[in-house]
């Protein structure tokens, strides 16, 4: 190790009951190239196995994209000032991102049971590195947004300036509410067949065929507890500039929920995190 | 001398078994209301309890001690369940202890398994990062180390070949060669060189070894191979039931352990539910036999001897494999054999339910020592279902010779772990090609 003449000698590493190190994030951060290498593990794997490989991470959403214009049109929605194909695929990126990143981290720590019960390494990485691996195809289709943009000759303003944030808030949430499932799957198995079911349903209660401005006033607040309400509006607004309005109230309670899900999520992964060796 | 490299104290685990859910080792959110909801839990909360616990405990390790100092190779020993890898993944931070305390002074790497986290469709080259990473090598350290490993693995040829096309042995080879070129203080190892060829198993003892010697690397050693304890270990701890029962010079406590684990009343019996095996096959009994079918503790060399084996078999494989190892009390393999080693129709058909086999080991070879037989059942090439390790000791006392001149084949004449009488024939004239003095 490089760093091993650094801290080698005074080095002291006490192992108690109920003593989950001290130095976690410590660790965390000494472990970080791993979290590149299972991610880029799982990127490589992924587009081996594949015969059109990167293909799939843009094919997935199109076709999503075009489901769903067609669905507005079958219902007789008005195209607002935008074109159907850039309204909807700029709500079906971050939602896409956010439902391969939490299938894929919920059971990320199931299909590594032999890297858990072999191997010391803080667990929080595993989880996390499905989610940067979702993050990758994520990059890769808002290439895609960029060109359908250019194709209908839309310019996003300067609100594209704040999508980092939206984006945080994406990464956040599926971060969150991967390592709170990851860790009850390990406990629960059950949790195999509530995952597909969470994402199945989320594609219809979140706004990406509609927009939430369809709907009524007082139900705002309720709708935005769904997080991912307030990150779509916030990838509309500042990817598409002035067509989508901003609405701060449901961002805000969006964020506040997706704040609570990184919270509860890290905190009961951590809490678990002890005996996941014992009962995977 | 300074405060030793690795302290234990009163380290125990405990584990609960589950009775509800046999061979589930998760719970069904199912299961977790229902027994919550139950009303047998609420009579025997409020009653007197008298439901049986669902739950038992199990202490896979207790009140376990020692310390060791910086430099030394210390050889776990003990039988299977004995707590040897709960007390490696307890150090190596796997799992926690349920009670006392481990104080590391140095930084650990362990390598429970070969190939941990192998990926079959990556590249060698891109395994050798992958298992680097996992293993906690920094890339810049697996760059810098790349050579050293390819060259150990003897694999340049293939770096670029997916490991799903390797064969076996270039699989464990590359595998080890990763965990060998890590750079601890104290490297932690268990039983990993149970697999692989013996070349190779030579190749890996010699380097743990050599880093031990030149870099005072402390090693801790999990192996049934009594052979690599006692060359290359310095100490050794023997567990019974997950605690310790003896440490001190490997000699002795291998000796121990043998005394401990095997009869040597030439026969050894379980309980049909303690019988080692799985649902497929149990093994019931090993018996030894000499002449006149007596059962006896010390046998002679100029009888045949007979190995008997009760079990109980539930499947139709095949690929079944019944036999043993006869070994020397240092772990050397004197031979293995198995009822599927001749051709096929002379193997004999196994029954379903109770078998009762007998294998001749003929009279007239073995020479006179201690010996032990470990019995050794298994699919072939596909996993071990008996792998307990020695169970049968035994001594031969050598008098299978009919010489004149040597009236007695004894220990000191006759040197090996077999002493055969073998066939001598004169078959002509040497030719003449080579001559003296030139």
């Amino acid at each position: 190790m490089s760093n091993a003449a650094a801290d080698a000698s005074p080095f002291e590493l006490v192992i108690e009951p109920g003593l989950a190190s001290k130095n976690y994030w410590f660790d965390l951060w000494r472990y970080r190239e791993l979290l590149y290498f299972l991610a880029w593990r799982d990127i490589v794997v992924r587009y081996k196995q594949t015969a059109i490989g990167i293909a799939w991470a843009l094919l997935r959403p199109a076709l999503t994209m075009v489901v769903f214009v067609a669905f507005r049109r079958l219902a007789g929605m008005q195209p607002g000032g935008i074109p159907d194909p850039v309204l909807v695929f700029a709500a079906v990126l971050p939602w896409q991102f956010f439902s391969t990143a939490l299938s894929e981290s919920s059971s990320s720590l199931i299909g590594n049971a032999n890297l858990i019960s072999k191997v010391y390494f803080p667990r929080l990485i595993v989880p996390w590195a499905s989610v940067v691996t979702a993050f990758v195809d994520f990059l890769i289709t808002l290439g895609l947004l960029a060109v359908l943009m250019a194709w209908y000759r839309i310019a996003p303003g300067w609100q594209l300036a704040v999508l980092p944030l939206f984006v945080a808030m994406a990464f956040g949430l599926s971060l969150g509410a991967g390592l709170l499932l990851a860790a009850l799957n390990v406990e629960y198995r059950d949790f195999r067949y509530i995952v597909p079911f969470i994402v199945q349903f989320g594609l219809f209660v979140s706004p990406i065929a509609f927009t939430s401005a369809n709907l009524p006033e007082r139900w705002r607040t309720v709708y935005a507890l769904n997080p991912m309400v307030g990150i779509i509006d916030g990838f509309r607004w500042s990817l598409l500039g002035g067509y989508a309005r901003f609405d701060a109230w449901t961002i805000g309670v969006s964020g506040v929920v997706t704040a609570a899900f990184v919270l509860l999520g890290i905190g009961y992964f951590r809490r678990m995190e002890r005996s996941f060796a014992d009962v995977i | 001398m300074s405060a030793p490299i690795i302290s234990v104290e009163g380290l125990g685990k405990r584990y609960r078994i589950r009775h509800q859910q046999e061979g589930q080792r998760y719970v069904a959110l199912r299961d977790v209301l229902a027994s919550k909801l139950s009303p047998r839990r609420w009579l025997a909360k409020n009653g007197n309890g008298r439901h049986p616990p669902a739950d038992e405990d199990f202490w896979a390790l207790k009140d376990v001690s020692f310390d060791i100092q910086q430099g030394e190779v210390v050889g776990i020993i003990g039988r299977n369940g004995a707590g040897k890898s709960t007390l490696l993944k307890i150090l190596s931070r796997i799992t926690e202890p349920t009670e006392g305390r481990v104080t590391l002074r140095g930084r650990v790497a362990s390598l429970l398994e070969v190939g941990t986290g192998f990926h079959p469709e990556l590249t060698g080259r891109e395994n050798i990062f992958l298992n680097g990473a996992i293993l906690g090598m920094s890339r810049a350290d697996i760059v810098r180390r790349f050579d050293a490993i390819v060259a150990f693995a003897e694999v340049e040829r293939f770096l670029d070949t997916p490991v799903k096309r390797y064969s076996s042995g270039m699989y464990v080879r590359l595998a080890f060669a990763v965990a060998a070129h890590l750079e601890p203080e104290v490297l932690i190892v268990d039983e990993v060189l149970a697999v692989g060829d013996a070349e190779f198993q030579e190749k890996c003892l010699g380097k743990m070894e050599d880093d031990a010697r030149a870099e005072g690397r402390t090693v801790l050693f999990v192996s049934h191979n009594m052979r690599a304890v006692l060359s290359l270990c310095t100490r050794a701890v023997l567990l019974d039931r997950g605690r310790p029962v003896s440490q001190g010079e490997p000699r002795r406590v291998i000796g121990e352990y043998l005394a401990r684990a095997c009869s040597s009343t030439g026969e050894i019996a379980w309980s049909e539910s303690a019988a080692p095996g799985n649902e497929e096959f149990r093994l019931i009994a090993v018996r030894l036999y000499s002449k006149n079918e007596r059962r006896t503790g010390t046998l002679s060399s100029s009888h045949d001897l007979i190995v008997e084996f009760d079990f109980l078999a539930n499947t139709g494989n095949p690929g079944l494999c019944i036999g043993f190892d006869l070994t020397t009390p240092d772990g050397a393999v004197v031979f293995r054999t198995y009822q599927t080693d001749s051709a096929l129709h002379l193997w004999p058909r196994v029954e379903r339910g109770r078998n009762r086999w007998r294998c001749t080991v003929p009279k007239n070879l073995l020479n006179c020592g201690t010996y032990l037989v470990t019995p050794r059942v298994g699919i072939h090439n596909v996993y071990w279902i008996v792998d307990i390790g020695p169970v049968l000791q035994f001594d031969i006392s050598l008098n299978h010779g009919t010489s004149p001149l040597w009236n007695d084949l004894t220990a000191s004449n006759r040197p090996g772990s077999i002493a055969p009488i073998l066939t001598w024939d004169a078959v002509g004239a040497a030719a003449s090609t080579a001559r003296f003095g030139t």
